[in-house]
């Protein structure tokens, strides 16, 4: 018996949650659950977990598009059949995890997986560029400011090789959010692109009462810049309708989120900043927020090489400059933010000078800083 | 479906990081909607914009959450991809997976939906990419009644937990990530399936402060493993570093940057100093350690975390649409998570915050932002939690308290002409 179109309340199945997840452990990880007691990384991209019974645990780790068809998930499975017992695991930051109990299975699952060309780069762990968290973009979101999977390749094929060594003084995390409403969580990550909006949002006297909830257009905007407005619509009909201040617009879309009649995308609009030197870690310094240091690179697909070779001239930089373990913004930190940007050759802009809520936090309120050449 | 001219996304199937494209064309094969995804996609990299329309609300009966409808707004071009809905998986704590139930989703998305999938969701779950609207019926009983699965959340609904692998394959973790993340999901079934909050709500769980899942940066209320003794020092290995048998970072740092140096890399970068040598053996005065797991993380043979273990509970954390962006604000600094007891202390404290978020909390307002506008002091006192330093990063620095009448001798009753009686205007 299958579904019923008829009837398709019957013998429902609902509120059954997600599959136990003690089920889909291998073995070697069920017998040594809790028991690990430290870990190394072998070569990059291959970790050996040790437990106190003995047993060893070789992961190997392969970088991922997240974008993925089931084609590649069942070539996944096919090598984790062949090599894993039928066990794999993914990561937070979309990678996948072969795992061996033995490290003489190490070498040909690896062998396996360059055999099968350039798809799956065993990396990711240790002093590396990791993989890009990311959204969406113009593959399945409406309200994007830039793509999410075109970027990120671009960005990855520049620094496949960081990807794949462990050369730089400390992890860089990545991350991408197409649109100021950061699905894609990059506030705190090491280097963040964004996409963001530089029009403000057109109203559609059309649509706008058919399809808007007028007063929840108004209060979204955190800055009072839309306002009621009574308009003539093309039938000569007078309908309710909405103002936008753009003066007073800064470009976050919330108000599109809640009327489709407020459209703000635009080809030359639209764009990625570049945000640095947030972290989630505890690890020695507490976890902060990514800092916008450049406020827009325009968007130029297929391989957004402004946004490419920002990413990489930051990176570059810091690797170059920074101690080890020093993260991107405790390195920006401890050499000062004017530093920063004359390391990286990046000019600085009043846009990146706070002037949204909390401001006063980030304005500086000591005689200490230092000369460089921002000062004439 | 014909395959179009996409000279722009062919593009995207050169250099060495794989190829979502070559992906796409290779599921096209089997799934010939894949070619107006391509197709659809190359138009936005010409126009440089989306070309999904805006909202769409779709979903399956009884659920108001876990399907997010999108329809293209040029269907007559591309009608392969006119609806294009997402579906939610809720994927197994911490994404261990066996092949068979992952070909079994394959089969399931091969008949019911576009072929490509994310592998996985900013919030974790596993979610299958581009589906129209009289396929989710079926698709939904397939997989609740074939794969014994459901549905994450999406919408103003408890969205769906998320976990490290914690004690499954790691030396660090404090608490049973799993455990709390599967059994507080299986608990909140309702939640996270029919919106009843003021917006949405996230749970995320990390085994220990180096936070695998940015659990404080990005969920409402997180649990981060922690403990309360001593961290627990295996000297003879302390020993095996300090001659450079072991290397920086087990192994995660290359030694261009230099050899293992104890002072250097451990003692000097401890945050709070509370690490010196004595002769050969490494010292830590643990009433002074903050656990922020940098000596840890550089010398794991030699150091882990202490045995009486626990997490700090967090709340508020957010990404910065609309006021700014918030951490997850210090609420309870360790509470026990035992499965034993279905994790009494925990769901405590989540229910006490659903009970008073759900009345006052605005429309669109995060969890976060009503701690904002009601300020942390109510807030634990709404919590009914005693205010300790450990809430306050330093305390306040303006004289604006709000007394309560009661807090002070004699209450606010006053007699004006009293007052002009003694002193003339």
């Amino acid at each position: 018996m299958g579904y019923d179109p008829a009837n398709p309340m019957l013998d429902r199945i609902t509120d059954i949650g997600p599959p136990h997840y003690e089920r889909f452990f291998p073995p070697v990880i069920k017998n040594n659950y809790g028991k690990w007691l430290y870990h190394e990384i072998i070569q990059p991209g291959v970790l050996m977990h040790k437990s106190e019974t003995g047993d060893e645990v070789y992961t190997v780790r392969v970088g991922s598009a997240r974008l993925i068809s089931i084609e590649q998930i069942r070539e996944l499975c096919d090598v984790a059949d062949k090599h894993c017992d039928g066990y794999l695991r993914f990561t937070t930051r979309n990678n996948v995890e072969f795992m061996v109990d033995a490290k003489a299975k190490v070498q040909p699952l690896l062998d396996e997986l360059k055999g099968r060309g350039n798809r799956f780069p065993v990396g990711g762990t240790g002093a590396c560029v990791s993989n890009v968290v990311h959204t969406q973009g113009w593959i399945h979101c409406h309200t994007p400011a830039t793509d999410a999977s075109g970027v990120v390749k671009a960005v990855m094929d520049e620094l496949f090789d960081y990807f794949t060594t462990m050369k730089l003084p400390a992890k860089c995390k990545m991350a991408l959010a197409c649109c100021l409403n950061m699905c894609g969580a990059v506030h705190a990550s090491d280097i963040a692109i964004l996409g963001v909006h530089r029009k403000p949002p057109m109203v559609d006297d059309e649509t706008i009462s058919a399809v808007c909830e007028i007063p929840l257009a108004i209060s979204a905007c955190p800055l009072g810049a839309v306002k009621p407005r009574k308009a003539t619509n093309a039938a000569g009909q007078e309908i309710k309708s909405v103002s936008v201040n753009a003066e007073r617009c800064m470009f976050c879309g919330n108000c599109y989120t809640m009327c489709p009649s407020m459209p703000l995308a635009d080809p030359d609009g639209d764009g990625c900043a570049i945000l640095v030197g947030g972290k989630v870690s505890n690890s020695r310094s507490m976890p902060t927020f990514s800092k916008l240091v450049i406020p827009f690179l325009p968007n130029n697909p297929p391989r957004w090489p402004e946004v490419v070779q920002a990413v990489k001239g930051i990176l570059e930089a810091w690797a170059k400059d920074a101690r080890k373990y020093e993260r991107i913004g405790e390195w920006a930190e401890r050499i000062g933010w004017e530093k920063f940007f004359e390391k990286c050759d990046i000019p600085f802009t009043i846009k990146s000078v706070d002037d949204y809520r909390l401001a006063y936090d980030t304005w500086r309120t000591t005689t200490q800083f230092k000369f460089t050449s921002h000062i004439k | 479906m014909p395959k179009h001219d996409t000279p722009m996304m062919d593009e995207l199937e050169k250099g060495p990081w794989p190829s979502f494209v070559t992906d796409l064309k290779r599921q096209a094969v089997k799934n010939d909607q894949c070619w107006d995804i391509l197709g659809q996609m190359e138009l936005s990299f010409r126009d440089k914009m989306t070309h999904w329309k805006h909202g769409g609300i779709v979903g399956v009966f009884g659920y108001g959450g876990g399907i997010v409808g999108r329809y293209s707004d040029v269907p007559e071009q591309f009608p392969g991809v006119a609806h294009f809905h997402t579906v939610r998986l809720n994927q197994p704590s911490s994404k261990f997976y066996n092949t068979e139930m992952l070909r079994k989703v394959c089969d399931l998305w091969e008949r019911r939906g576009s072929g490509m999938t994310n592998m996985h969701g900013s919030t974790g779950d596993l979610v299958l990419l581009g589906t129209r609207t009289d396929q989710l019926e079926p698709l939904f009983y397939e997989l609740t009644h074939d794969l014994n699965w459901d549905l994450g959340g999406s919408g103003s609904n408890l969205r769906t937990p998320a976990c490290c692998l914690g004690k499954a394959r790691c030396e660090f973790a404090c608490i049973d990530t799993q455990a709390v993340c599967h059994g507080l999901t299986m608990k909140y079934q309702d939640e996270i399936h029919r919106p009843a909050f003021p917006y949405k709500f996230k749970f995320k769980f990390s085994g220990c402060p180096n936070d695998c899942v940015a659990a404080i940066a990005r969920s409402d209320f997180s649990l981060i493993g922690t403990w309360r003794d001593n961290i627990r020092i295996n000297q003879a290995e302390v020993k095996k570093y300090v001659a450079g048998e072991y290397k920086n970072n087990a192994g995660g740092i290359s030694e261009s940057f230099g050899k293992f140096n104890i002072k250097k890399d451990v003692i000097n970068l401890c945050p709070t100093r509370c690490m010196w040598m004595e002769g050969e053996e490494l010292k830590i005065d643990d009433a002074e350690c903050t656990r922020c797991m940098h000596c840890i993380n550089a010398m794991p043979r030699a150091l882990r975390p202490g045995l009486v273990k626990g997490a700090s509970v967090m709340c508020g954390a957010k990404a910065p649409i609309l006021d700014g962006a918030q951490m997850g604000t210090m609420i309870v600094p360790f509470v026990k998570v035992d499965p034993d007891t279905e994790f009494e202390e925990v769901v405590f404290y989540i229910e006490k915050i659903w009970d008073w978020w759900m009345e006052v909390g605005r429309n669109r307002e995060r969890v976060g932002e009503t701690m904002q506008r009601v300020g942390l002091p109510t807030f634990l006192k709404v919590m009914e939690i005693e205010p300790i330093p450990q809430h306050v990063k330093r305390p306040r620095e303006n004289p604006y308290v709000f007394w309560a009448e009661e807090e002070v001798e004699g209450g606010w009753q006053r007699n004006v002409q009293e007052f002009r009686a003694k002193h003339k205007m």
